[in-house]
């Protein structure tokens, strides 16, 4: 027992993840955390997501199930676990039964080389955005088998759509991160594939990669924003589902159960690509400026803001609170707005503790960045008319690709130049 | 390094199903349940990479073979009709040239596996002298740099051969280019 304390104690001091030290508990604490953490985030995505779609259409989105709304997500989650799993006579009851799994397994598996911070993941790997990409990559063949062994009309064309498009868009993803990757080589011994090493490359390089070699990197990230919509299915690029055309397209005879696993793997999907494009061009779990803004004053001004952050939102609420109808019948829905913004209130204050504030800091950013890509997957599905088949493909095969070529070759040659340049000046002060 | 954790149980688990995979891609009649045995086979052999310090490999194993390929694979057959193909006899008649080619397989190994045991070195015993850590770079070395790059001139042949075959399929697809 003493020495199992030990083994758990023996890693708090550690600079490494524990995948790297080797560390079998910690790594399993990690993996649980990450899979809450996950959990949590799709359910408050889902709310986010019809409340922001509501609002920019003018209606007022879930407001009955709780104040605003606020427990709509449990409420739909024990009607999905309640309602009846149907699998359809004529379908394929293994493949059917199986492909739901292989989707949530391809999502959730990327996120252990995710970088929340530089101790902050659950292991390093050494070819850690080859894994990101060849996992998310699997995917497809959930859903792909999923539309198959429906054995039905719109669920094939869904399938069929959606391998095509998964397929054309990873080319153009590819060649962007590919211009990412060159970047990390320069100015060092060598690039590297590793999530954390990226992230380390942009902070000793002291720039993001959006930023580095201007426009280079802003295109490169362009491209990816781009292409990362269409990878995971959503508006504007959501033909394998689109409803208007295919009732619920590849899902279409799923229900219950089953179906909210399609729903979790798509919004983790989402978080996944999301924190790749973080880690790639937005300088993963840095803090703005980390090499200019120096010195303990501004460190404790950027470790304020997890705390600032949970304040603001129970402001939010209590605002909300006392702005509440003064009606009996809303008095249940009052207090309990009012004890949300106490308890958002009270993790706030936890955050500003000291032993706290070091800690999280670094996740805080991170996620920081990916809930601005949240922001923009339903700014996009609220604005954005679908594209047609054709466009689609002419978007991916006769823009995007080329563009991805043309950014490739300008950035290495950008690069040798830079290096070339270093070398002729170092022998020029010999 | 760390050492290696329990990798006996690994490699028996992975080979198993890897095995498995295989046995179950030849005789299932159904095209899509033999698509994706295939598929766990190939997953299985990554993770066998994995276990050899190959990191890399295992990761361009994952991308292209069952995420890239094995979708276009998928994409053909889910056109054919499963119900005809399930009542059609197998018509290739090859079980003779099979039968050769097993036993060859076969033969190679009874052979490597009784020299060894007899003590005789077919192939020199030894792990892999490459870190985990530094694998891709190294590779990378081998396939480009200029004076260390032993694979550089196969690797281009290589890259060739795909562009020729590249070629090819747009010319035979297309009727007016």
């Amino acid at each position: 027992m003493h020495e199992f304390i030990e083994y758990i104690l023996s890693y708090l001091d550690s600079d490494r993840t524990p995948g790297a030290a080797g560390n079998i508990f910690w790594a399993t604490v990690y993996i649980l955390l990450v899979f809450v953490g996950l959990s949590i985030a799709v359910i408050c995505m889902n709310w986010l997501e019809r409340k922001i779609l509501a609002h920019m259409q003018v209606r007022l989105g879930p407001m009955r199930v709780g104040p605003h709304g606020l427990l709509q997500p449990i409420a739909d989650a024990i009607k999905l676990l309640l309602k009846e799993d149907i699998i359809p006579a004529e379908a394929d009851a293994i493949v059917f039964w199986i492909a739901p799994f292989i989707v949530v397994l391809a999502a959730f598996t990327v996120f252990v080389v995710v970088p929340f911070g530089p101790t902050h993941a659950i292991t390093d790997m050494n070819i850690g955005i080859l894994f990101m990409l060849g996992v998310s990559s699997l995917s497809v063949l959930g859903i792909v088998t999923a539309g198959w062994a429906s054995n039905s009309h719109y669920p094939l064309i869904g399938a069929l759509r959606s391998s095509a498009q998964m397929v054309s868009y990873e080319v153009a993803m590819g060649l962007a991160v590919v211009t990412a990757i060159m970047m990390t080589s320069l100015g060092s011994e060598g690039g590297t594939l590793s999530m954390i090493g990226i992230v380390q490359a942009q902070q000793a390089q002291g720039v993001w990669f959006i930023f580095k070699f201007f426009p280079l990197g802003l295109i490169a990230f362009g491209i990816f924003a781009i292409a990362m919509v269409a990878e995971t299915n959503r508006a504007p690029f959501d033909l394998p589902e689109a409803e208007s055309e295919l009732t619920a397209g590849f899902h279409t005879e799923y229900s219950g159960f089953r179906w909210s696993l399609f729903f979790l793997a798509e919004y983790s999907a989402m978080i996944a690509v999301s924190s790749i494009a973080v880690t790639l061009w937005l300088g993963g779990w840095l803090r703005p400026f980390p090499n200019t803004l120096t010195g303990p004053t501004w460190e404790l001004v950027f470790s304020l803001f997890p705390g600032i952050t949970f304040l603001f939102l129970a402001a939010m609420c209590f605002y909300s609170t006392a702005r509440m109808p003064k009606h009996p019948l809303f008095r249940i829905q009052t207090i309990g707005l009012a004890g949300f913004g106490v308890v958002l209130a009270g993790i706030g204050l936890i955050l500003f503790t000291p032993g706290v504030r070091v800690r999280i800091v670094d996740i805080f950013w991170f996620s920081a960045k990916v809930a601005g890509f949240m922001y923009l997957y339903i700014w996009y599905r609220g604005t954005f008319p679908r594209y047609r088949f054709d466009q689609l493909m002419k978007v991916g095969w006769k823009i995007l690709l080329p563009t991805g070529l043309t950014l490739m070759i300008l950035t290495a040659v950008v690069g040798m130049r830079m290096e070339l340049w270093a070398q002729v000046q170092e022998v020029m002060h010999r | 390094m760390n050492p290696p954790v329990a990798t006996p149980f690994f490699f028996y688990l992975l080979a198993a199903t890897m095995i498995i995979g295989g046995i179950l891609v030849i005789t299932r009649k159904n095209a899509v349940h033999s698509a994706l045995a295939l598929i766990t086979s190939l997953l299985a052999q990554a993770g066998l990479y994995l276990m050899l310090y190959a990191p890399f490999v295992a990761g361009v194993q994952i991308i292209l073979y069952a995420g890239g390929i094995m979708v276009l694979f998928l994409f053909v057959i889910m056109l054919i009709s499963i119900e005809r193909a399930e009542k059609e006899r197998q018509f290739n008649k090859q079980w003779l040239i099979g039968i050769v080619a097993a036993a060859a397989l076969g033969g190679l190994f009874i052979t490597v596996y009784t020299a060894t045991t007899k003590g005789r070195v077919l192939f020199p015993e030894g792990r892999m002298s490459y870190g985990e850590s530094d694998n891709t770079q190294r590779i990378a070395m081998l396939l480009f740099d200029l004076h260390s790059g032993t694979y550089m001139f196969a690797f281009e042949i290589a890259s060739l051969l795909l562009l020729v075959a590249i070629i090819g399929a747009v010319v035979m697809a297309k009727k007016r280019i």
